[in-house]
């Protein structure tokens, strides 16, 4: 509920401030929120899973975003940032689709 | 990169989805709910402002290096293209334009040229300072020859433009004495005879007027000519040109 809450409250948040992303930010950005987007089905699927704990939804959340900016980082430092982001978007994608399908399988049986 | 499944909670392993998630549902603000909270916060926050970076910037803010550099090398490429194409366009604009100046100032000669030749020729109009010498001949003695000493008198004294009656004095002009009294080029003149003259009025009038000239003449056959300066006189018999039968232009030089 609190999650839920949160979650509205930052993109209110987000539709009012209208921030500038800073320069340095704007490459890591859209994969960290394609990060941040797996962490949470993930989170909603172990919630569903009877599995959900806090401590490991933070982890998992943190980790995956500094991860996914890392590899785009590192890509961007080998001259392959590109494609290297595009392979992230690819496995967190995968990683997406895994978890809302058991998502949809707990609450709809199908 | 794993998922947040690691230790389950075991007395709730026998829920339904549904009701597991309707049990979460329920706010419980302990430390890791509210620090869970405010990640999710911070997604829908990161979320939103990608979202609306993308929609605010160019393509060109969130390109990589490399990238920008190829869209630099295209754009500098078609700058020179354009460069080269608007050079050329420019010097075809000062061809076209030095092109038309030339033609204008042809065409402007080659008008006043006619103008000229016009006339000279007897096929244009003409107005101009001059003179009106007008004969009085009621008893209708005049003779060729007088006509043809006045026409010869004020060409002497520098008439460009004469015209007799209603006919144009050229260079093939011709008088005759006919039945009924002198003919210009074979049309008849009644009197009163009137030569009109354009030229410098003042020398027209003198070179009439000197003892024994043309006024005299006239006078000593029983007409009486006048001769009337005038500011404006206008001469407007004119003559068909006639295209030379022999005669062809020769190569200039």
């Amino acid at each position: 509920m609190i999650a839920a809450i949160g979650l509205l409250l930052g993109v209110g948040l987000g539709l009012l401030v209208q921030p500038e992303v800073p320069t340095w930010l704007q490459p890591y950005l859209p994969i960290a929120v394609v990060a941040a987007l797996d962490a949470t089905f993930g989170g909603l699927r172990a919630l569903l899973d009877g599995i959900f704990d806090d401590r490991v939804f933070v982890v998992s959340f943190l980790s995956n975003v500094v991860i996914a900016a890392l590899v785009v980082f590192l890509g961007d430092q080998l001259g392959v940032g590109g494609q290297l982001s595009t392979g992230v978007v690819v496995v967190l994608g995968i990683r997406i689709f895994a978890n809302v399908a058991a998502i949809r399988r707990h609450l709809l049986k199908a | 990169m794993t998922g947040p499944r690691g230790t389950g909670h075991a007395a709730r392993h026998e829920l339904t989805g549904r009701a597991r998630l309707r049990s979460a549902l329920v706010p419980r603000a302990n430390q890791r709910q509210i620090l869970a909270g405010a990640l999710c916060a911070l997604l829908g926050f990161a979320g939103v402002t990608q979202v609306q970076s993308r929609d605010e910037d160019s393509v060109l803010e969130s390109a990589r290096q490399s990238d920008l550099v190829q869209i630099l090398d295209a754009q500098s490429q078609l700058a020179d293209r354009l460069e080269d194409e608007l050079a050329g366009l420019e010097s075809s604009y000062d061809d076209l334009l030095t092109d038309g100046n030339k033609q204008q100032t042809a065409l402007e000669q080659a008008r006043e040229r006619r103008e000229a030749l016009g006339i000279l020729a007897g096929t244009l109009g003409a107005r101009g300072p001059g003179v009106d010498l007008v004969v009085v001949d009621p008893e209708r003695r005049a003779s060729a020859i007088r006509i043809l000493g006045a026409i010869e008198e004020l060409r002497n004294a520098g008439a460009e433009v004469i015209q007799v009656n209603d006919v144009r004095v050229v260079a093939s002009t011709y008088v005759l004495d006919g039945d009924d009294g002198p003919e210009v080029d074979g049309i008849g003149l009644d009197p009163p005879y009137v030569l009109r003259a354009i030229g410098d009025a003042e020398t027209l009038a003198t070179a009439m007027g000197i003892p024994g000239g043309v006024i005299d003449s006239f006078a000593n056959d029983g007409m009486s000519a006048t001769v009337v300066p005038r500011v404006e006189v206008v001469v407007d018999a004119l003559r068909t040109p006639s295209a030379p039968e022999y005669a062809r232009p020769a190569e200039a030089g």
